[in-house]
């Protein structure tokens, strides 16, 4: 298959087949046999800032527009909140099943390699993003904040941001000394993109390098891609912000690989 | 009967350490062949360059033909790993570790049913198929191991010290079902640190030390090479050691090695000279045959005396 064939490769390609499904299957099985104390945040935490922000704060929020504020609010929940399941799973919980559990070592004993367990881990993390996004679009839409049949592309969407998140975050964890040095992560990265990706208020508000530095961070993609579909308001810009999601998402897979292969293949 | 897995000059370092210093060994097909030696000596290290999970640093490393470095896939395909540390998964039953396992090896639905059922059957865990893992004891948390590692209907068991860790009832279940398996045909690749588990179950051995090969044959033959056919344990104190050191010297056959409070007296026993007949004089003296632990002793553990 490769054509040709050094003695000693520093750096072999990935070697993904398809048996990172079956790594997907297997935290399938488990979070099947768990569901019902991993259901709760993803349900309960969208659910709770809808009534706390939208709802209570929002009422004291005058918007420029003529728009509610639980409106404004709900399509970034539609991304930051899968973002927090997506790098949690492969975050905490690549980490504890991979220094815990031993469960790659196992797995890669098998004719699996470890690009598999890779990608499985990802896939599965986005599978977890993507149904978090169908719970709180049920949710959203219940509290009445769809304004567009639009909406309803987030859900073939939503698997590209949380592919992208489980990437990065897997990536981290490739380098964590500890779980507890995760918390570095979620700290620094994932909780500044909660709140900073203009999922609150615009980011129009804030002066012109917060709008640079947003435009890096990943979330503001996705809440600009969301807002777009759920205002039913999309634009060409849009396909910028897609376009920004795979280029990032490939990178961060691909140095996720690598990283992986550094830290376990010894 | 054909070399299964050929090994020459393999070699394994990290950084300026060398695990595995240029080994050369062959495992035939259908035998049970072990590597021995104390922590450290590099046994999990070899164990993980042929099953592909460790890349060699240098040298040979042949499973069935194909070279760990090209065909990592299909040699694993033909392996059954029981790991040294228990990596079953806690959230799972046992028949679903099993199920989630055979997934791997791309099995027909049928078969993997009915390998489950079968390994199962063998290490003796039917009952136990719908509890969770961590209701499991350690025997039987390693016997699913083994039951795991049956699933694709390996080749070659490769195993990492199998029953450290486990009460003597769980051992001699496990040996018992190793020899069952070799002598279906499966080829047992198996390291420890148990001499008398090695006695029992190993056609032939090496014995590692710092990473190379010290000594290589069948226990019988081991022994009889590095530490005879008796050995007579004399626990005397340092003061009264002068005159039985003496009586022992001139005896051709017999070499005595010094260890705390013991003098171990090695008698090799092919001129028909017996260790009875030496007739030595203390507070206690234990006579006894000479087995695979003194060999090891004697290549890793301590020096022999004026070496």
């Amino acid at each position: 298959m490769i054509a040709v064939a050094l003695p000693r490769r520093a750096i072999a390609l990935p070697s993904v087949s398809h048996l990172a499904l079956r790594v997907w299957q297997r935290n399938r099985d488990v979070y099947f046999n768990i569901w019902r104390s991993e259901v709760v945040w993803p349900i309960v935490d969208p659910l709770i800032t809808l009534v706390a922000l939208g709802l209570g704060l929002g009422g004291f929020v005058e918007l420029p527009v003529k728009q509610s504020y639980v409106d404004y609010i709900a399509p970034g929940l539609l991304a930051v909140f899968p973002m927090w399941v997506a790098a949690g799973e492969t975050g905490w919980g690549s980490f504890f099943r991979m220094e815990n559990q031993r469960t790659y070592d196992a797995i890669v004993s098998t004719p699996a390699s470890i690009d598999d367990v890779v990608t499985g881990e990802i896939l599965w993390a986005a599978t977890r993003a993507a149904v978090s996004v169908v719970y709180i679009l049920v949710l959203v839409s219940a509290f009445g904040a769809v304004e567009s049949p639009l909406a309803v592309l987030i859900l073939p969407l939503a698997l590209l941001p949380g592919l992208m998140f489980a990437a990065i975050s897997l990536c981290y964890t490739s380098i964590a000394r500890s779980i507890s040095t995760l918390n570095y992560f979620f700290a620094a990265f994932i909780t500044p993109q909660f709140w900073l990706a203009g999922v609150f208020f615009p980011l129009d508000r804030l002066p012109e390098w917060v709008r640079v530095v947003a435009w890096f961070t990943p979330a503001s993609h996705v809440v600009n891609v969301y807002r777009g579909l759920v205002q039913g308001d999309p634009h060409w810009g849009h396909l910028g912000d897609i376009a920004w999601m795979l280029v990032v998402t490939a990178v961060a897979y691909t140095v996720a690989v690598y990283a992986m292969r550094r830290r376990l293949v010894k | 009967m054909p070399d299964i897995i050929v090994a020459r000059d393999l070699t394994k370092r990290y950084g300026d350490f060398t695990a595995v210093d240029g080994i050369s060994f062959s495992v035939r097909a259908g035998e049970c062949f072990g590597i021995l030696g104390p922590n450290g000596a590099g046994k999990t290290t070899t164990i993980r360059m042929i099953s592909c999970v460790s890349p060699v640093t240098s040298g040979e490393l042949l499973v069935d033909g194909m070279r760990v470095q090209d065909q990592p896939r299909r040699i694993k395909s033909i392996l059954g790993v029981v790991p040294q540390e228990n990596n079953l998964d806690p959230d799972l039953t046992v028949r679903q570790n099993l199920r989630a396992y055979a997934r791997y090896f791309d099995l027909p639905r049928q078969v993997t049913e009915e390998r489950i059922e079968e390994s199962l059957a063998l290490l003796q865990l039917t009952e136990k198929r719908n509890e969770r893992i961590d209701e499991l004891s350690g025997g039987l948390k390693r016997r699913l191991t083994i039951a795991r590692g049956l699933l694709n209907a390996p080749r070659i068991m490769v195993l990492d010290e199998p029953t450290t860790g486990l009460d003597p009832q769980a051992r001699h279940l496990v040996w018992q079902k190793l020899r069952y398996l070799r002598s279906q045909g499966v080829t047992m690749l198996l390291t420890s640190h148990y001499m008398d588990e090695a006695e029992r179950l190993c056609d032939r051995i090496v014995i590692l030390h710092q990473g190379r090969i010290m000594a290589e044959g069948t226990p019988p033959d081991l022994v009889l090479r590095h530490a005879g056919r008796e050995v007579i344990e004399v626990h005397v104190g340092e003061e009264d050691r002068g005159p039985i050191l003496q009586q022992l010297a001139s005896r051709n056959g017999v070499t005595v090695e010094e260890v705390e409070d013991i003098l171990y007296v090695y008698v090799r026993g092919d001129d028909g000279l017996d260790a009875a007949s030496l007739k030595v004089d203390a507070d206690k003296v234990v006579y006894r045959r000479a087995n695979l632990e003194d060999v090891f002793l004697k290549l890793t553990g301590r020096g022999l005396a004026g070496e």
